[in-house]
């Protein structure tokens, strides 16, 4: 692979893009060099095509030259996903912004993959359509980084992740080639299905230049209330139970109690302090009355598992602000320490009291701060390990940290991530989880779409010795 | 280079940075350009990679960067994690100016001295140019000038294009004070701006009515000057503590209840006065007291409650956001309360009523491309929902989009929303919807 780009070829670039979208200058690649973690790399350039035969063009002449490509859309991964590793040029797909259709009677929506989560959202939710996945980051996602992270978000406990709405991709393949998988209809098993191996492929087997998305029709009503636990293992049980008794929630979003510090700490919200965590409820659907049979049958199952507090909101607004908090964590956890190692590990239900247990065991054997909070309802939890990365004994335990706890999803039949994806934080735990021969596949897979290995390199697969979290500094350690 | 004391963007600031992004789409040269470099978060990695030296402070993109922000502070208003912004990019600018003023060519040196050294310093000065350009406009000069290719020789076309139509007389605060209608509640310091005071005195003449109407005495002490807003944006830190310490002093001994600014962009400064005087403890406490007075006549009035002596306007409006007053202050419900209790007005919001029309003080002269991009945008916004009056609460906002709509050849007009209700007091006809007994007295 080149580690540079001659003036040649950046002005193929720009013969391509036209000059103004081709950036070489310090600034830009300064700009272009992270993501929503702390990793920075220089990228060897920043193109931004608009169109698909752009694209094909851009990867058609990074093929011949030997060029690694990152894409990338708005940035705000946590996998650290698009930082440019190994002279790298960075492809931006963000002017592909359009929103090309819209079809009410086959619900579904075609969109290119700038389009942002929350765009799409309004507007077919405006026909009383709806695309349930809702990654945090839904205001500042694309819909190309959603399919490629294969995202997933609160209301996926009902509704199911990103790959459960991709109906067909147009992808640009590393060679440059175009091709389309998928379409409009709802059933198809046509060979291997090819939409769910490009969605949550982290760019590492082409760039995505066209979705369609599977549509739902928009519920009309929906409830939320927040119930208090005195015991984590209370509220664990609280969730496997709601699950147990048939019921299917829009959410339940766990947050424990040093989550809730933070949070107070960070903006005062009148959250319960004295409980050792909460549960926040959603439900949604077409009819009141049997949303509130449902929201009285959980409030009665939270009560047998020991709940204390229920609050239920009875507005909008009210609903609103019980969401705030959640919605705000993240920064919260930034202001308690400097850095965070924010972890999106996915176990079964089942195991959930053990996955909390573990993680208070692992946070004091290591002397690290470990709070907990997420997606209680799908077993998606994201345990945040605060640390300050220019602290290299800290960071020592703060990777041991990280190890033990893959470990433990591992052992309670779980996986290293539920959402973020692998990318460049938990690479070098890949094998750990899948095993040899899964990752032999993958490999495989790899090498036969991407023979010279352009596409995004550095990412997903170990590389014993190579750079990962720990390892790659930040460029201001 | 580095920064250099004094006006250092503080570390804290920009390390609380997460890089999540949310800022993005907020952004207007984000939306319009589509480059991470041109938006907030990039514009805070640039800042923190000079403070680190990691960057040359005169580097061409980061000069560029810190000036084709708008300092709208649209970023600022949804970070997540409570990012202060404006206290970033202020400083930049002053270590920007300080830096590459000696480069810059010797008109362009002798301009700025002029305008912000010596005009926005003055307000005596400043009514003396603007009668200057008042005759000038009577006499038809401009055109006269543009004819002969004049303006274009002194690049100042575009600067001539935006300067507004001066008012016929100006709102001179001569320690004047004006009785409240009925119970009198407060006393109120009228602040009557730099721009304002010249170019919309009836907008001043308005503010003093509608405040009397709401039960305020109204004084204008003589001791008042420009708020130092447009020197703080353009890099002129120093100046803009100069200007700063004569309006916390006037206000101190005027003793008003609380001071007023009817312009958007003045009334965020105000309130951050308190953010000049890191270096000056004493100060520093003192303009956090006069900050904690200071309310937008909207706020104001949203706050304390206004007469019902309202008369009926047939009229469609859509309001604009001042990116001062939405994002900078967080004011967005109180204007539109205000418009709301006007009987007969329909109000019809926006797309994208928030996002800034590149006014942005200076920002017309120093970015002129960008500034017209997002003029164009703007009024493309408001043709989709047709009014007859844009109601805004800036003079910048009405300048741009009073410019943009005329380029357009749209006949809308725009409006303070203390034009509005004072319009709406003068219609009023007791006869036609008797108010009860008890309601405030009429004059």
């Amino acid at each position: 692979m080149r580690t540079d780009v001659s003036p040649n070829v950046l002005d193929e670039l720009r013969e391509i893009t036209g000059a103004a979208h081709v950036l070489t200058a310090d600034e830009d690649l300064l700009t272009y060099g992270f993501d929503g973690t702390w990793y920075e790399r220089r990228p060897l350039a920043v193109v931004l095509p608009a169109t698909t035969a752009q694209v094909s063009a851009i990867h058609k002449l990074a093929t011949r030259e030997r060029l690694a490509i990152t894409p990338r859309a708005l940035g705000s991964g946590l996998s650290g996903g698009a930082v440019p590793l190994a002279g790298s040029l960075i492809l931006s797909i963000v002017r592909m912004n359009a929103i090309l259709e819209i079809d009410e009677t086959n619900h579904v929506a075609v969109v290119q993959p700038g389009v942002i989560n929350a765009d799409l959202q309004t507007a077919v939710e405006a026909r009383k359509l709806f695309y349930p996945p809702d990654p945090s980051s839904y205001k500042q996602s694309a819909i190309g980084g959603n399919v490629a992270e294969n995202a997933g978000g609160a209301r996926c406990l009902k509704y199911g992740v990103t790959s459960n709405y991709v109906q067909a991709l147009e992808v640009v393949l590393p060679d440059g080639a175009v091709f389309r998988t998928g379409g409009k209809m709802v059933k198809n098993v046509t060979g291997y299905d090819l939409r769910a191996l490009f969605t949550g492929s982290e760019g590492t087997l082409g760039t995505i230049t066209e979705i369609t998305l599977r549509l739902i029709p928009k519920p009309r009503f929906s409830r939320t209330a927040m119930a208090t636990f005195a015991q984590i293992d209370d509220a664990a049980r609280t969730v496997t139970a709601v699950m147990a008794a048939g019921l299917i929630p829009t959410s339940i979003e766990l947050l424990d109690n040093l989550t809730m510090q933070c949070l107070e700490e960070f903006s005062p919200a009148g959250l319960p302090l004295d409980a050792d965590a909460i549960l926040l409820f959603a439900v949604d659907g077409d009819h009141e009355p049997v949303l509130d049979a449902e929201s009285a049958e959980i409030e009665r199952i939270a009560r047998a598992n020991g709940a204390g507090e229920i609050r239920v909101a009875h507005s909008q607004s009210e609903s609103d602000r019980l969401w705030a908090a959640r919605r705000v964590i993240a920064p919260a956890l930034a202001r308690k320490r400097p850095h965070r190692l924010g972890e999106d590990i996915s176990i079964p239900r089942s195991a959930i009291p053990d996955m909390i247990a573990r993680v208070r065991v692992i946070a004091a054997k290591n002397n690290v701060m470990i709070p907990v909070f997420g997606h209680a309802g799908d077993g998606n939890l994201h345990p945040n390990i605060l640390c300050d990365r220019r602290d290299a004994e800290e960071m020592a335990r703060v990777r041991e940290a990280a190890r033990e706890i893959f470990e433990a999803a591992v052992d309670l039949g779980g996986t290293l991530s539920g959402e973020h994806g692998i990318g460049l934080l938990k690479k070098q735990f890949m094998e750990m989880d899948v095993g040899p021969d899964a990752l032999r596949v993958m490999r495989a897979i790899k090498s036969a779409i991407d023979p010279l290995g352009i596409m995004n390199p550095g990412k997903i697969f170990p590389d014993p010795g190579g750079v990962d979290a720990f390892t790659l500094p930040g460029v201001s350690s | 280079m580095t920064f250099t004391a004094p006006d250092i963007p503080p570390a804290d600031v920009f390390n609380r940075c997460v890089r999540c992004g949310l800022c993005l789409p907020t952004c207007p040269t984000y939306v319009e350009t589509l480059v991470e470099t041109s938006g907030p978060r990039g514009r805070i990695a640039l800042i923190k990679a000079v403070a680190e030296a990691r960057l040359d402070l005169t580097s061409p993109g980061f000069v560029h960067q810190m000036s084709e922000c708008l300092d709208c502070r649209a970023c600022e208003a949804v970070c997540p994690s409570g990012v202060e912004y404006g206290r970033l990019l202020e400083p930049a600018r002053t270590q920007v100016q300080r830096a590459v003023a000696a480069r810059q060519p010797w008109h362009v040196r002798m301009l700025r001295w002029f305008l912000l050294d010596r005009v926005f310093s003055s307000m005596a000065l400043l009514r003396f140019v603007a009668g200057l350009l008042r005759v000038s406009q009577r006499l038809g000069l401009p055109s006269l000038a543009r004819a002969t290719g004049l303006l274009r020789v002194l690049g100042l076309e575009d600067a001539e294009k935006l300067s507004p139509r001066i008012s016929d007389r100006f709102f001179v605060p001569r320690d004047q004070r004006w009785v409240a209608e009925g119970k009198r509640k407060a006393t109120a310091f009228m602040h009557a701006g730099c721009v304002m005071h010249v170019a919309f005195a009836n907008v001043d003449e308005a503010t003093v009515r509608v405040l009397q109407k709401a039960g305020c005495d109204v004084i204008a002490p003589s001791a008042q000057g420009c708020c130092g807003a447009i020197n703080i944006h353009a890099g002129e830190m120093e100046r803009g503590r100069e200007l700063a310490k004569r309006n916390i002093a006037a206000f101190e001994r005027s003793g008003a209840d609380v001071y007023i600014i009817n312009a958007a962009g003045c009334g965020s400064t105000l309130k951050e006065y308190g953010n000049l005087f890191a270096e000056e403890p004493e100060w520093a406490e003192r303009a956090a007291a006069f900050s904690a007075r200071v309310r937008d006549v909207t706020e104001w009035l949203d706050e304390i409650g206004i007469s019902a002596e309202l008369g009926v306007l047939e009229r469609t409006v859509t309001y604009q956001d001042p990116c001062h007053l939405v994002h900078a202050q967080r004011i967005a419900g109180a204007p539109r309360r205000l418009l709301a209790r006007i009987p007969g007005l329909r109000i019809r919001e926006m797309p994208e009523s928030s996002l800034c029309c590149g006014s942005a003080g200076i920002y017309n002269l120093t970015q002129p491309a960008m500034a017209e991009r997002l003029q164009k945008r703007k009024v493309a916004n408001i043709m989709r929902v047709t009014p007859e009056i844009v109601v805004t609460a800036n003079p910048g906002c009405a300048m741009q989009m009073a410019a943009g709509l005329r380029d357009a050849g749209a006949d809308i007009a725009i409006k303070h929303v203390v034009e509005m209700l004072d319009e709406a007091y003068a219609a009023y006809n007791p006869s036609i919807r008797p108010e009860p007994a008890s309601a405030a007295s009429s004059v």
